[in-house]
């Protein structure tokens, strides 16, 4: 049964993306709806080329679907079209990203890394470097702010990508394999941060993962298998 | 945030590095340019140093910095007499190879008529030739110094003065001697074949009154076109103005010199601007990553070219001020006069933005082809 909610921060009615065309025809991902709450912390999990990514690609408005509706924060964002011009400005608003490899720029110190976004969303200097140094102090790297990247460990790395996300305040949070390359201790670390997250900012936090070891923190586990989404299982609750 | 200057000072060796190699290379475009200055101001400092307004040659000729031209002495005398003619002076001018203690000199050996028009134009240290024998001004890239004795021909001259920066087309050092004595340089003959050529009659050892130019001021009410006309009514003389004596020069004497110098230019900046391309499409390469990143969180377009174009022109205007600095320190080292003139300095400049601009679009091309997704996975 397809859950729905008004108020859901993410939802797909259908959403599908095929790559070519005819016998080269490729079906990464076949119809898949999903309704995503505010304060959620889920899981994407199923086997690689599944189509884990791929979903995530489309909610993250990186990859054109090939059809379906998708819904971010209220706002229509493709209905066979992308209906924004500028989808930078769209992720830029509404989406935070946390990667696997973190991602950060090394030629930026951590509190630069931090303040990037908010320097691109029009925040004076003085804002986005006291907003930085805020969510920095929150998740507990504030003493590494003039640190370049690469001098950090990889919790560090992943508390600083992880502040890059939260820095323009979206709503929805998405993450690819955000505890990879993580000790079992620190990936708890990092999960309760982002359940942190979820909840006070009242963000819809999606996670692809392949590490079982986490699968307990997420408020539900939507499995995918070629392309499909075949099981959502309530995991925390 | 300024992006592109916090990648340069993250890789700051390597730029640096890349940067004084590039400006090693805008160095010789900027000395090429430099070269071809010198080569214009030598050959036109001898031919402007008379003060002349009116050059008077031989018929069917371009004057001694062309090509051969011989007059008779007297010549001077007639032109003095033309109308609107103020002062005028006989001149010859000779290549000429002395021998200096140990070393060869290469010399430029002009004759005039002292108290008369054609000599040094301005005297650095000692006197002008005063009298009619014996006595030379020497510019000072002869290493020549004042009251040395320099052997040329079967005679021996004493420096009485000295000049600086007076040099030939060729880029030789100008000696100044009375023209009687040039005369006899350039054709008294040495002792053995003197003795042949008087068996063979007196009068073929003389030394004959040949000029090869006649320099001439006119009055300020007269124009030098009007008096060249007068002049070329004896059928033997040719006259020009120092305007087309200089066109002569910079047309004819340096053209090929300055097509040599504008084509290995061309080709230098060509070399330049496929080599800051190379190097920022490289930068750009090492960076997709980061700019598949950049893009996913939400950087326009306009931010990620400016992350590539600024550092190419960081990159470019960098290399440019190394070149430019280099050149300024060592063009006085040269073998032959390098002039710097702001205008070039400035020019160049200009060139080596609109490279870099040019060089930075495969760059530019790359980043804004690159995929958002490239940020995500391993």
């Amino acid at each position: 049964m397809t859950e729905t909610s008004p108020a859901a921060l993410v939802e797909c009615r259908g959403l599908a993306k095929h790559y070519g065309e005819g016998d080269t025809r490729v079906d990464a991902l076949k119809a898949v709806d999903l309704d995503l709450r505010p304060g959620e912390v889920v899981g994407l999990v199923g086997p690689s080329g599944s189509g884990k990514t791929t979903l995530l690609n489309l909610v993250g408005c990186i990859v054109e679907p090939s059809a379906g509706v998708l819904r971010l924060d209220g706002e229509t964002v493709w209905d066979g079209r992308w209906l924004r011009p500028d989808l930078r400005s769209l992720r830029l608003e509404k989406i935070g990203f946390i990667f696997q490899f973190h991602n950060l720029l090394p030629f930026l110190d951590v509190t630069e890394n931090v303040a990037l976004v908010l320097d691109m969303a029009g925040a004076s200097k003085e804002d986005a470097a006291a907003r930085a140094q805020e969510l920095l102090d929150y998740l507990e790297v504030g003493h590494r702010r003039k640190a370049k990247p690469s001098s950090l460990s990889g919790g560090e790395a992943q508390r600083v990508a992880i502040a890059r996300a939260l820095a323009n305040r979206p709503r929805i949070i998405l993450a690819d394999e955000p505890t990879a390359a993580l000790d079992g201790e620190r990936a708890g670390i990092v999960m309760d941060l982002l359940r942190k997250v979820a909840v006070e900012q009242s963000a819809t936090v999606v996670v692809v993962t392949h590490d079982e070891k986490i699968w307990d923190r997420f408020d539900r586990i939507f499995t995918l298998r070629d392309g499909r989404l075949v099981g959502s299982d309530g995991a925390r609750r | 945030m300024n992006l592109a200057a916090r990648d340069i000072r993250h890789h700051l060796g390597r730029f640096l590095l890349t940067a004084v190699g590039l400006g090693l290379l805008l160095g010789v475009v900027l000395s090429m340019i430099g070269i071809y200055r010198g080569l214009v101001a030598d050959a036109l400092g001898l031919v402007r140093s008379p003060g002349a307004d009116l050059w008077v040659v031989e018929t069917g000729t371009r004057g001694p910095f062309a090509e051969g031209s011989r007059i008779p002495g007297d010549t001077r005398e007639s032109i003095a007499r033309l109308a609107g003619v103020t002062e005028a002076g006989s001149m010859s001018f000779q290549a000429f190879e002395a021998t200096h203690g140990e070393r060869k000199l290469r010399l430029q050996v002009v004759g005039y008529e002292p108290g008369r028009l054609g000599g040094p134009p301005e005297i650095a240290s000692g006197r002008g030739v005063s009298r009619e024998r014996f006595e030379i001004v020497a510019d000072e890239k002869t290493g020549l110094r004042l009251g040395e004795r320099l052997p040329m021909g079967t005679d021996v001259f004493t420096v009485v003065g000295t000049t600086r920066g007076a040099v030939s087309s060729g880029g030789d050092p100008v000696v100044w001697m009375s023209l009687k004595d040039s005369q006899t340089l350039q054709f008294r003959l040495a002792p053995a074949p003197a003795r042949r050529e008087a068996e063979r009659g007196a009068a073929a050892t003389a030394t004959p009154d040949t000029i090869n130019a006649v320099v001439a001021r006119v009055s300020p009410n007269v124009s030098a076109e009007s008096v060249a006309e007068a002049a070329e009514r004896w059928k033997h003389l040719s006259a020009m103005t120092q305007e087309q004596q200089e066109t002569i020069l910079t047309r004819s004497v340096v053209e090929k010199a300055r097509q040599q110098i504008g084509l290995f230019t061309t080709v230098l900046l060509t070399v330049s601007t496929v080599i800051i391309a190379l190097i920022i499409y490289t930068m750009t390469m090492d960076k997709v990553r980061e700019i598949a990143t950049l893009k996913l969180i939400g950087a326009p377009d306009g931010r990620i070219v400016g992350l590539i174009v600024q550092q190419a022109l960081a990159l470019g205007l960098i290399g440019f001020s190394v070149g430019a600095s280099l050149i300024v320190s060592v063009k006085d080292h040269f073998p032959r006069r390098v002039v710097m003139l702001p205008e070039d300095a400035a020019g160049l400049a200009l060139v080596v933005i609109v490279v870099c601009l040019v060089a930075s679009g495969l760059g530019v091309r790359l980043a804004l082809r690159v995929d958002p997704a490239t940020a995500l996975g391993g």
